[in-house]
């Protein structure tokens, strides 16, 4: 099979690096050509090339912020079965390759928009550890001021646009985004993204039909973990081709567990869009949680299947194995990393504890921008009562 | 300024002549304001959206047949020629779509003009105009607002059946961060519109196919480019003592009417064209509550959960030491809208209703005989 001969590949890479001084430093910017796993799939257009350009820094940033995001969701579970963490929380731990590949292909200019599994996403986009902890613990100092929750980060400024509970609405909603680029004659894009559950609703095809028509900047990346809740993707689709599901509109199957290859799909895609209009992106990646803290994940996939992806597939693996292949960083230099994540996230943890409820004036605040005054009531609207500003 | 509407006044110039032609049947049922200029509510609706595209460049208008068609209702006529295509949208009949596609807009900074060709296919949509557009600015705390208008006609038309006929106020008017407007004659419609799209909350707005043809007066103020009418303000269209009547859209109409009936039989009706259902004038309506005691909510739509309910529990909290009687609710029959004449005729209030339920709140009432249906 294609992952062990790439693994031997590798093992014999690593003989004749192992020298006492270092080959490649780790904040190097010399490139690197590292070729991907797997091919590129397409439809209905040429693939890129599986050759992908890279250098140490970069690989070592993938590794420090993949590293953060698996320990943030880790952390963010004990959180939740702590009950400080209350309602929905669905996680993203072994999708990271995912979203650091795509931020690796873009700008903060370019757009971003998901369903509710956007912890890391918010993250990547620039979205901090303290801002996340303290959304999800509800807390003031939130990225939202503790009123959205889990499913609802935002971060505008640097494109990043939530953070949504409905299934599939994301996908017009960032079309429209890329609408509006267009209208204002930006030279930028946007990544709506969803996934393989999400992938059968009838607005996204709706709304992918008017980006083709009007040759709109936006690129559908479906995250397929081969899971829409509990129900596997064969049961749930007639075609689980989901880069073909476009018909008309092009589309590239990705290996989403290499976050070179997500990096490869994610610029193609975006020199793609501002010429052509649409196209789907397919990253075939994994979840290693349930759909939520309230599935264990295991009564519809075996757990077999859930210890075979993360030996075979594992993103933060493979990054590792190319940095100590390359001879950028030591092993040791790669756990102390590890390590150096783990103390981070307890302290931002820690410090998001201590972060204060919202105050009760804000039940009623951000209701409108422009509220003129009006009276708006609590529960008992002869006791609660107050004016929007 | 006047240059402008002179140059409107040419274009449009023989519409309008027709119009005023016409008109001698109109001007004998309507008080005069000082301009001797009419407008229909159409034209007003297309002026308003031509002047606010011409201001702000980010105003854009989406929807089915909005362009080469003309608009369904003719509102959009001649945007497409002024703006051209990347202004004016035509859509596919895809409501979900284009209405998500509309509010991602206005997440980026655009302030889009979505037209549902009527509110019954906004169904389609709703869960985007609610879960998209409403809760956002809330749900980000303040990061995503969204500036859109969800704009067409809502309610009964004549005859087009049960699909077709909804009327949509209560069940928007219900949602937190939304905002809902119901114009009545074509100086609401201009100075509402030109607020809902200036304004940067989602709003909902509620027009009525039967009233886009009506001519009303139109002062100099509200052809200016720089009108606009408040949001959250009802209007007292006709001062009285006696009795209180609350109305939106077509009933105003219908509400000045049973006045005219009223007064002669000594009855003075205050009537109250609410214009801003989310929010709820409520300071207004309490006051002409306190001051005659009586109160008839008159609507279109169904009555279960609906505006004058809404309008009936408000002014029992605030104002119940001042009521007189019971409060009287006139509402669309609590019933899919049926084709047939007769049948449509009465699934809809008709001037009597409203005449006979402010005599009922005036202790003046008939004895009655309520008609008998057995389902």
């Amino acid at each position: 099979m294609a992952l062990s001969t790439n693994r031997t590949a590798i093992n014999h890479l690593l003989k004749p690096l192992t020298a006492a001084t270092r080959h490649l430093s780790s904040s190097s910017t010399a490139t690197i050509t590292i070729e991907t796993s797997l091919p590129f799939t397409p439809h209905k257009i040429d693939p890129p090339s599986r050759a992908v350009e890279t250098n140490p820094k970069e690989l070592m940033k993938f590794f420090n912020d993949m590293a953060l995001m698996r320990r943030m969701e880790i952390a963010a579970d004990s959180l939740y079965k702590a009950k400080l963490i209350r309602g929905f929380c669905h996680l993203y731990d072994g999708q990271e390759a995912v979203a650091i590949g795509m931020e690796a292909a873009i700008t903060k200019k370019d757009c971003i928009i998901t369903a509710y599994r956007d912890h890391c996403i918010f993250l990547a986009r620039g979205g901090g550890l303290h801002e996340s902890f303290a959304e999800l613990m509800g807390r003031k100092d939130g990225c939202s001021k503790g009123k959205g929750g889990s499913m609802h980060f935002y971060k505008k400024e640097s494109g990043f646009y939530g953070g949504h509970g409905i299934v599939g609405a994301q996908v017009p909603l960032g079309i429209g985004l890329s609408f509006a680029q267009k209208y204002s004659k930006e030279e930028h894009v946007t990544f709506a993204m969803y996934g393989d559950g999400a992938a059968n609703q009838g607005q996204l095809f709706e709304a992918l039909n008017m980006a083709a028509l009007w040759d709109l900047p936006a690129i559908l990346v479906c995250e397929n973990n081969h899971y829409g809740m509990g129900t596997a993707e064969w049961r749930a689709a007639k075609s689980s081709a989901y880069y073909k599901r476009g018909d008309y509109v092009p589309g590239l199957k990705v290996d989403g567990m290499d976050a070179l290859a997500v990096k490869q799909a994610c610029k193609f895609g975006k020199e793609h869009v501002l010429k052509n209009g649409p196209i789907i992106l397919e990253m075939d990646t994994y979840r290693y949680h349930g759909h939520s803290m309230s599935d264990p994940g295991s009564t519809y996939r075996t757990r077999d299947e859930i210890s075979g992806i993360r030996q075979e597939r594992d993103p933060i693996e493979r990054i590792r194995k190319l940095i100590l292949a390359h001879d950028i960083a030591t092993e040791k230099e790669l756990k102390d990393i590890e390590k150096e994540k783990r103390k981070v996230v307890d302290e931002a943890i820690a410090k998001a504890k201590e972060s204060p409820m919202p105050d009760p004036s804000e039940l009623f605040t951000n209701v409108y921008v422009k509220g003129f005054g009006v009276a708006v009531f609590g529960a008992d609207r002869k006791e609660v009562r107050a004016t929007l500003p | 300024m006047s240059g402008i509407i002179g140059r409107k006044m040419a274009t449009k110039g023989i519409l309008n002549m027709n119009q005023l032609l016409l008109g001698s049947r109109v001007f004998a049922s309507r008080t005069f304001s000082s301009s001797a200029k009419e407008m229909t509510v159409r034209d007003a609706l297309n002026s308003a959206l031509d002047e606010e595209m011409s201001a702000d460049p980010k105003v854009f208008v989406m929807g089915e047949e909005v362009g080469e068609y003309q608009g369904a209702y003719k509102i959009t006529k001649g945007l497409l020629d002024k703006y051209g295509p990347d202004r004016v949208l035509d859509t596919p009949i895809t409501e979900a779509g284009f209405t998500g596609i509309g509010v991602g807009a206005a997440y980026h900074g655009l302030k889009p003009v979505i037209e549902f060709m009527t509110f019954n296919f906004s169904m389609q949509a709703i869960d985007h105009i609610i879960n998209s557009a409403a809760k956002s600015n809330y749900m980000s705390a303040g990061q995503i607002s969204v500036p859109i208008v969800f704009r067409g006609p809502n309610g009964a038309a004549a005859g087009v059946g049960a699909q077709h006929s909804q009327c949509y106020a209560a069940w928007f008017a219900a949602c937190p961060g939304l905002k809902v407007l119901a114009p009545y004659s074509s100086e609401d419609a201009r100075g509402l519109l030109k607020a809902a799209i200036r304004d940067p909350d989602p709003v909902v707005f509620l027009e009525n196919e039967l009233l886009y043809g009506e001519s009303f007066p139109v002062s100099a103020e509200a052809l200016d480019s720089s009108f606009s009418l408040p949001i959250g303000k009802a209007k007292i269209e006709r001062e009285g003592k006696d009795v209180t009547i609350t109305a939106f859209s077509k009933m105003v109409g219908y509400a000045l009417q049973a006045a005219e009936i009223l007064a002669k039989e000594g009855i003075s009706a205050e009537v109250i064209n609410l214009r801003s259902i989310r929010p709820l004038d409520r300071p207004t309506i309490n006051a002409s509550v306190r001051k005659t005691n009586r109160l008839v909510t008159l609507e279109e739509g169904f009555p279960q959960h609906g505006v004058g309910a809404e309008i009936c529990a408000s002014v029992v909290e605030e104002s119940f030491e001042y009521l007189d009687a019971p409060v009287e609710r006139i509402s669309g029959a609590d019933v899919p809208m049926p084709y047939a004449a007769n049948l449509e005729r009465m699934a809809v209030p008709q001037v009597e209703d409203i005449v006979r339920a402010a005599k009922r709140a005036c202790y003046r009432a008939e004895k009655s005989v309520p008609m008998a249906a057995a389902a």
